[in-house]
């Protein structure tokens, strides 16, 4: 494979996605875990840019950055602000939890390597076209309106149920 | 980039969160994890739906991210109540229903 200007901004996204998330997964600051998750989510953005995915990388960016992580730093706030939390991580629960994960990966590069559709998605020649207009005909036009429209029902009814159970307590 | 390097990497994400989920005791942190989990599996559906050359896995990614935000605003409205009873976030220490 020739190392070209793709592959070399392919693998700093790879690398800053893998690198981010390993340190949300490891660092004792939750604090810092959420602006690693951060990292990792533009990561994944870019990812999707790379896809010509050009809809769901701003809404990753918009959803996930900008609504998710804000809510996330919220729970952040509202929990652990007060006291110095240390939670300690038992041995056994570490060695369990690293071997069936390990077993989990094998797993699924197995299935990867014995699946054969391969083809080069970045080079096939087609044109880089906005994605915005077939996402939109298949939601309001073709199979996808039902589905679309629980979804919404589905946001709304969580929304409500949030703040029904986070508001105080009333004595009647 | 052939498709089997998206699929790795999120083969990737997706252990990384289950460690998370499966070692860390802080409710918040195996929130974000499961957040890695959802990001990994929207990655692979990106990745597919482009080898085939259709947009229906990026809606699918839409409809994954639609049900990720309500689960974010659930479960941090249940980890705010919990810890305003008990004063923890530890998932260890809420085992009231175990019996």
């Amino acid at each position: 494979m020739e190392f070209t200007l793709k592959t070399f901004i392919f693998y700093g996204f790879a690398l800053m996605t893998i690198a981010s998330a390993l340190a949300v997964v490891t660092v004792r600051n939750i604090v810092h875990a959420a602006f690693a998750l951060m990292v990792t989510l533009f990561g994944v953005a870019g990812l999707y840019v790379f896809l010509q995915a050009d809809f769901l990388a701003a809404t990753q960016v918009i959803v996930y950055v900008g609504g998710i992580l804000v809510l996330i730093l919220f729970g952040v706030m509202m929990t652990s602000g007060r006291l110095e939390m240390r939670i300690h991580i038992e041995r056994g629960q570490l060695l369990l939890g690293g071997g069936i994960s390990l077993a989990l990966l094998m797993l699924l590069l197995t299935v990867i390597a014995n699946t054969p559709i391969w083809k080069n998605l970045t080079d096939d020649g087609t044109q880089l076209a906005p994605t915005t207009e077939r996402i939109g005909q298949l939601i309001l036009n073709e199979k996808f309106l039902l589905p679309f429209e629980v979804v919404s029902v589905l946001l709304l009814v969580a929304l409500i149920g949030a703040a029904l159970i986070s508001r105080k307590e009333v004595r009647d | 980039m052939a498709l089997q390097y998206y699929l790795i990497l999120s083969a990737l994400l997706f252990t990384i969160g289950v460690i998370g989920v499966l070692v860390r005791r802080n409710a918040i942190i195996i929130f974000m994890c499961i957040e890695l989990m959802l990001n990994a599996a929207n990655l692979a559906f990106v990745a597919i739906s482009r080898n085939l050359g259709t947009a229906e896995g990026q809606l699918f990614v839409f409809f994954v991210m639609a049900v990720a935000a309500a689960e974010v605003a659930i479960g941090l409205a249940i980890i705010v109540s919990v810890f305003k009873h008990r004063e923890t976030i530890n998932v260890d220490e809420v085992n009231s229903l175990k019996g």
